[in-house]
């Protein structure tokens, strides 16, 4: 027997004693190394040849991100790892640096109870480093730190021994800071970082070596040898002397909790049933006996499996065959395949209990943060809330028509596969709009259109992705039915940035009616509604709100929601060029409505409420916003010239310089819409030596100027008149 | 107005019921002098042909709008501007409320407007059942439930008649641009689920009421009895009304029975 299934055995042993779990994750900005260490720990557990560890990229199974050097999946691992005679289990998730891929990184983290946040000794903490410590904290995953790259810090940056530890230190630090920050005060001492405890490690993932204090205590090697071995181009010995793998999962194995004591934690926070409830007190206890309660995570495509839901089993155990019920679908599914995944191999098992992280095929209905449960009755998981517009956008259309009704499926497997990704029909083309986080994004996704669903397609040209608003304050306008019998008067302005705040971060549930009106009227009010307008709230899409400021107008009931369909339809498709509308408050402050139910239907209201908004959009001052990117660049100093004339030249401000060592670190911000080919211009006018990363930074006006003359250009491609009509044309 | 017969410029003619034979001779009149006919046929209908028939009949084409083209005004108005224009409706035209406001829009634009009156169903189904206008409460109509819009004021409207004593007529929706025309037994499906959703306890299966189909044509039908009874009954081809009697005068009652079996 290899190796490998060797492994493969004793890890089937010990899914059952969740005491030695260990559920985790890596999570990084991007390029901070965080496959090639998942890779290690791997090889190290004696799934993969040793030499190979670094350099195979195991988790990058796929051909696209074997090709590009980075992660586009959540990959997910299981491996056996032996401390002081104990075995282990350690279920690894592997998830994408790259902002494009943000909303895998906030799914994964629902899998795991800890995680290891890489950081880059040369960098230093990035934007995605404070992102990813949010997330995991937000789900209470418990995170350490490994800082990567201490070689590099050595050898290219020719730092002294004492500089090394100062900078090291200040990585520390200030990783520390942002998560004791995030933290509730009963977790602030017990979570925070220190080096001493053995909660940080340092090391070169690459070249298979890490140290922290508690391992030097007991190998004798100190920070002095490290860097006599960097020094010396030796880092085989070092390897040899102080293994990646080892001191690493020896930390995760101390620090990180088992899924027993990680539960207790976890479950109040990511499910808000009733605590003494069976399910409450199974999840509690990850009891293997209980319901099942099991959370999707992601959904793989597979070629001969299908789709292949992965996720965390919280409570009870899932058995080959059994029926399990997703919430919010009317019938159960079977599930037909029970597996452990290592790389991307999946090993098929019986059944699996609570507290391991398990792949389940045959769940059709579930979707990336589907709740599935062996009772119908449960009450489904706390949403996972990862807020973010897409902001580019390409048509897609089959090369040959016959293969038209196959992209339709395709599209909503992918759309389901990856919740990031926006499907939507273009009703006047009849075209298929795919909308992503990047350009990257929808490459990667085309890619796989073609390569894994096998169907031909032509793409446009993407476009970004725009968003209209007001400037200030407009109406009350009244709008007209058709028939002239009913008029809506609707007031507009921009919504409090507090309170597209809050959507934007989740703590305001949009989707789906509003339960409690009081309670949100509260929350509305807490965030510096007026007390009023908070009492109103009707409806929300998106981050825009509907308000219904009237008092005891006779049969509005009736027609209200046939009002929250005009609000829908406006923000869906803005008056200036047809984007969907952003931060918008939609205020109705009065109507006057027909006598007879027959003449207020839907073809009078809708468009009677809908050009009361429009117009009182008109009269706000119509603004047209555009997707931002922080662009964070490392570049040689002597070329930090040409970087800079880079941002410059597309519509784009800097925002901070700093100089480390021969490195110049420029941080800026652009339109999307002009970094489309950002990636080769930057390579030829840095020779290729610039390290760059991008981060979606949302929403801005458009300087005046360019907004008038991309509306007509924005309409024109959407077959409407060039001009956009003005309040005298939604008064008629 | 004292104005001369046919300088008006905006005629609106009513056809009456069921066929073009419903449109009174001052209708057919105007039809003669207009230069120019429109018609709709969306807030009410008349069996399929009429317009054909009477285009054929005054010799002149007749144009037939869409809601929209109503609606918006713009098309008639315009025409207004040099021509006589003939707008002609099923029924009376002012009792679909919608053309007041074309009335005022031409007034203002200085169109001088006359009204041609046709039968209208408000007249007719009293007349039909026997029962005293007198003794009719506000009208209501039941729309097409769809997602979004189902409204149950029209069951308030039969239970503030009620409470008074006071019968209610209740016109059912039509879907022209879909050709469906709501039934009597849908509808009073309607009012009982209605019930269901208000339950102020007014309707129920042994509640009496009234059908007449196909008002002002040859083949026109009325039913009276309990709701559980008629509910689900065959009452013919569109158009169909229903009424829920209030308290009965005797002759009322009499007239019922004598001529709604």
């Amino acid at each position: 027997m290899g190796r490998k299934e060797d492994n493969i055995k004793r890890a089937q042993a010990l899914m059952r004693q969740p005491k030695f779990i260990r559920n985790i994750g890596t999570a990084a900005h991007i390029d901070h190394g965080k496959t090639t260490l998942s890779d290690n720990l791997i090889a190290g557990a004696g799934m993969m040849s040793e030499d190979l560890a670094g350099k195979q990229l195991l988790l990058d199974y796929d051909e696209q991100e074997q090709a590009r050097g980075i992660t586009i999946n959540a990959a997910s691992a299981s491996m056996v790892y032996k401390l002081a005679d104990q075995e282990y289990l350690i279920n690894l998730i592997d998830t994408p640096g790259h902002v494009d891929f943000g909303g895998d990184v906030t799914r994964a983290m629902r899998a795991i109870d800890g995680v290891v946040i890489l950081c880059c000794a040369v960098e230093g903490v990035m934007p995605q480093t404070e992102t990813v410590i949010r997330q995991a904290i937000k789900e209470r995953v418990h995170p350490i730190l490994f800082v990567n790259k201490v070689d590099r810090l050595i050898n290219e940056l020719q730092v002294t021994p004492e500089q090394m530890q100062q900078r090291l230190s200040n990585i520390v630090n200030e990783v520390n800071e942002k998560i004791t920050k995030l933290l509730p005060d009963d977790l602030k001492k017990e979570w925070a970082l220190k080096t001493e405890t053995g909660n940080v490690v340092f090391g070169s993932a690459f070249n298979n070596w890490a140290i922290s204090v508690p391992y030097m205590k007991k190998s004798g090697i100190k920070f002095r040898d490290i860097y006599e071995y960097c020094k010396n181009q030796d880092q085989k010995t070092l390897a040899k002397r102080a293994p990646l793998h080892e001191v690493l999962l020896e930390m995760v194995i101390t620090h990180l909790p088992d899924p027993l004591e990680a539960q207790k934690l976890r479950i109040p926070v990511i499910w808000h049933g009733d605590k003494e409830s069976v399910f409450g007190k199974s999840m509690l206890g990850c009891d293997p006996d209980g319901p099942v309660a099991y959370m999707v995570t992601k959904i793989i495509v597979d070629p001969h499996a299908g789709e292949v839901a992965v996720g965390r089993l919280y409570s009870g155990k899932i058995v080959k065959g059994q029926e399990l019920w997703i919430s919010g679908m009317p019938n159960p599914n079977r599930a037909q395949l029970v597996a452990l995944t290592v790389g991307a191999d999946r090993i098929p098992v019986e059944e699996i209990d609570a507290g391991n992280v398990v792949a389940v095929a045959g769940l059709k209905d579930a979707i990336a943060g589907s709740t599935v449960s062996s009772d119908p009755t449960m009450q489904a998981f706390e949403k996972i809330v990862h807020y973010s517009d897409p902001v580019v956008t390409v048509a897609i259309e089959a090369k040959h028509t016959k293969d038209l009704p196959r992209l339709v499926d395709v599209l909503r497997t992918v759309a389901k596969a990856d919740p990031s990704i926006q499907v939507e029909i273009n009703q006047e083309t009849g075209e298929h709009l795919m909308s992503g986080m990047g350009e990257l994004h929808l490459e990667i996704t085309n890619y796989r259109i073609v390569n894994e669903h096998k169907v031909d397609i032509k793409t446009s040209q993407p476009i970004v992705v725009f968003r209209e608003c007001v400037a200030g304050t407009g109406g009350p306008f009244e709008g007209k039915s058709p028939n002239k019998h009913n008029r809506f008067y609707i007031e507009v302005e921009p919504l409090q940035p507090a309170v597209v705040q809050a959507i934007r971060n989740g703590e305001i549930e949009t989707e789906g009616r509003i339960k409690d009106s009081k309670a949100m009227a509260r929350k509305l009010q807490d965030l510096g509604m007026d007390k009023d307008e908070a009492k109103g709230v009707t409806s929300f899409l998106g981050t825009n709100v509907l308000l219904d400021m009237t008092k005891g107008i006779q049969y509005l009931h009736e027609t209200m929601e046939l009002v929250k369909e005009a609000f829908e339809e406006a923000m869906n498709r803005g008056p200036l060029a047809n984007e969907r509308c952003m931060a918008m408050k939609v205020m109705l402050v009065d109507a006057k409505l027909h006598e007879d139910s027959i003449h207020r239907g839907p073809a009078q209201v809708i468009p009677a409420a809908r050009s009361a908004v429009y117009g009182s959009m008109c009269q706000a001052g119509r603004v047209l916003y555009e997707p931002i990117q922080k662009v964070f660049i490392n570049v040689p100093e002597d070329m930090m010239g040409n970087a800079i004339r880079e941002i410059q030249q597309r519509r784009g401000i800097i925002e901070d310089m700093k100089q480390e060592g021969d490195i110049a670190v420029v941080q800026g911000k652009c339109p999307v819409a002009e970094m489309f080919g950002f990636a080769a211009s930057i390579r030829s006018a840095t020779s290729g030596r610039a390290l760059w990363s991008t981060e979606n930074a949302g929403f801005e006006p458009m300087p005046r100027e360019v907004q008038e003359e991309i509306v007509p250009q924005i309409r024109e491609r959407k077959g409407l008149k060039r001009e956009p009509y003005d309040a005298a044309y939604y008064a008629g | 107005m004292a104005m001369a017969e046919g300088d008006d410029r905006l005629v609106f003619v009513g056809m009456g019921l069921h066929d073009e034979e419903g449109i009174t001779l001052r209708g057919l009149r105007e039809l003669e002098l207009a230069e120019l006919v429109f018609a709709e046929e969306y807030t009410s209908s008349l069996s399929k042909g009429s317009i054909e028939r009477l285009a054929k009949r005054i010799g002149k084409g007749i144009e037939l709008l869409g809601r929209t083209e109503v609606e918006a005004g713009t098309r008639i108005l315009e025409a207004c501007a040099s021509k006589k224009v003939v707008l002609l409706t099923a029924g009376d035209p002012m009792v679909a409320t919608t053309h007041v406001d074309l009335r005022l829009r031409a007034e203002r634009a200085h169109v001088r407007t006359t009204i041609v009156h046709g039968v209208s169903i408000l007249a007719s189904v009293p007349g039909e059942l026997g029962l005293q206008h007198y003794k009719f409460g506000r009208t209501t109509s039941l729309p097409f439930p769809r997602e979004g819009y189902s409204p149950t004021s029209p069951y308030d409207v039969i239970a503030e008649n009620l409470s008074r004593g006071l019968h209610t007529l209740v016109l059912l929706d039509i879907d022209q641009e879909n050709d469906r025309y709501m039934t009597a037994n849908e509808g009073m499906h309607l009012l009982l689920d209605m019930e269901r959703r208000v339950g102020k306890g007014i309707l129920s299966k042994e509640t009496l009421a009234c059908i007449v189909a196909r008002a002002g044509s040859p083949d026109c039908t009325v039913a009276a009895g309990k709701l559980g009874d008629i509910m689900n009954r065959s009452f013919g081809p569109p158009l169909h009304s229903i009424v829920i009697p209030g308290k009965l005068h005797f002759m009322e009652e009499e007239a019922l029975k004598e001529l709604a079996p």
